[in-house]
């Protein structure tokens, strides 16, 4: 078994309510520097830095999880976890489809860079990506499953953009085997508030939107082995 | 009628931007907890009313330039979105009331001025 330190919830500067330094380069050596064993960069709405982090992370020998933080219609965050690069890439082209057409304005929300593997700025996305998208919450899910990935409420004690608190409770039929709660609770204290929940695998992820907030070795997931297929079992609730 | 006619005569907070209310008219009432609905509907100078008290609501708030912002029942209002009003200079009132009779109020409000 491995004891893996992870944040599988982390903002580049593609997220435009990240910090600039957010490039993929900085947010790996700041990983390697804390000694994560895996990380996930999730922003909002949009899988343009994946490729990039990928590189280097691969590197640097940190295991890295393709993410995207969606937003549904019901303003719920849901992070999508990818077994690949290609799988991410898919479903940032069917997420086309569903993106609301508000222009960025940068003064009011920050810029949204996409950055290449030297943390070269490549281009700057228009559209705004802290909007809710047209997908409903059982559509995202689906469609993120179809892709081959796992959907997992992001921040689920917080009172905005999680589930429980849009929805007032996790769905059953939705089939979640893992829920992401945030920095600002531990899990004993979740749990003390909503013991319903005791049978999920609950995770927790810095979502960081500057250097400094990218985890310390604090957040321990066990596997068998360092291996994506691994995090995905275990994410799945199988396995661990 | 003003953000400070209309909060003076129920006795409503005024929790950021004072200064602002006897400048700023009220133009109509948007009420959505919805963020992206809210971005997308709330029209100049409209009195937007929201449970939502994150600090996104702010920035909905200065990007449709709203009169102001309303949170109804007395909800509580995170420090960082007061702090993040005063610096854009969004003005945030917080009433006992709820969404529905804010609205009832701001309604009979502007009927008794424009009939006099």
């Amino acid at each position: 078994m491995v004891k893996a330190a992870v944040d599988l919830h982390i903002h580049s500067c593609l997220s435009p309510c990240a910090s600039n330094d957010m490039t993929p380069g900085n947010i790996v050596m700041m990983s390697k520097i804390k000694g994560l064993d895996i990380i996930s960069v999730c922003d909002h709405n949009h899988t343009g830095n994946l490729e990039a982090v990928a590189k280097v992370a691969g590197e640097v020998g940190i295991l890295f999880i393709p993410g995207l933080e969606l937003e549904t219609s019901e303003e719920i965050h849901i992070l999508c976890y990818f077994p690949s690069l290609e799988s991410a890439l898919n479903m940032q082209a069917a997420l086309k489809d569903f993106y609301t057409d508000i222009t960025n304005r940068e003064d009011i929300f920050g810029e949204q860079w996409i950055m290449d593997e030297n943390d070269r700025p490549v281009r700057k996305v228009e559209h705004l990506l802290t909007a809710a998208t047209k997908l409903d919450l059982y559509k995202c899910v689906s469609l993120v499953r179809e892709m081959g990935g796992v959907p997992v409420p992001a921040h689920v004690d917080r009172n905005s953009y999680s589930i429980i608190s849009n929805l007032g409770s996790v769905p059953e039929d939705l089939g979640f085997k893992t829920l992401e709660l945030s920095r600002y609770t531990t899990k004993t204290d979740f749990l003390d508030k909503y013991p319903e929940y005791s049978g999920k695998f609950l995770i927790t992820s810095s979502d960081a939107h500057d250097l400094g907030m990218i985890l310390e070795r604090e957040s321990f997931i066990e596997l068998e082995r360092l291996s994506v297929y691994d995090v995905f079992e275990r994410l799945k609730g199988c396995g661990g | 009628m003003t953000v400070k006619d209309f909060t003076e005569q129920f006795g409503y907070e005024i929790l950021t931007c004072a200064d602002k209310a006897d400048k700023t008219e009220i133009t109509g009432v948007y009420i959505c907890d919805l963020l992206s609905m809210a971005m997308a509907r709330v029209k100049d100078g409209n009195m937007w009313v929201t449970v939502h008290t994150n600090v996104n609501i702010v920035a909905v708030a200065y990007l449709t330039n709203a009169a102001c912002i309303v949170i109804p029942e007395n909800i509580e209002v995170e420090e960082i979105t007061v702090s993040k009003a005063a610096e854009k200079g969004i003005i945030i009132i917080r009433a006992p009331h709820t969404s529905y009779e804010i609205c009832v109020n701001y309604y009979l409000k502007s009927s008794e001025l424009s009939h006099g």
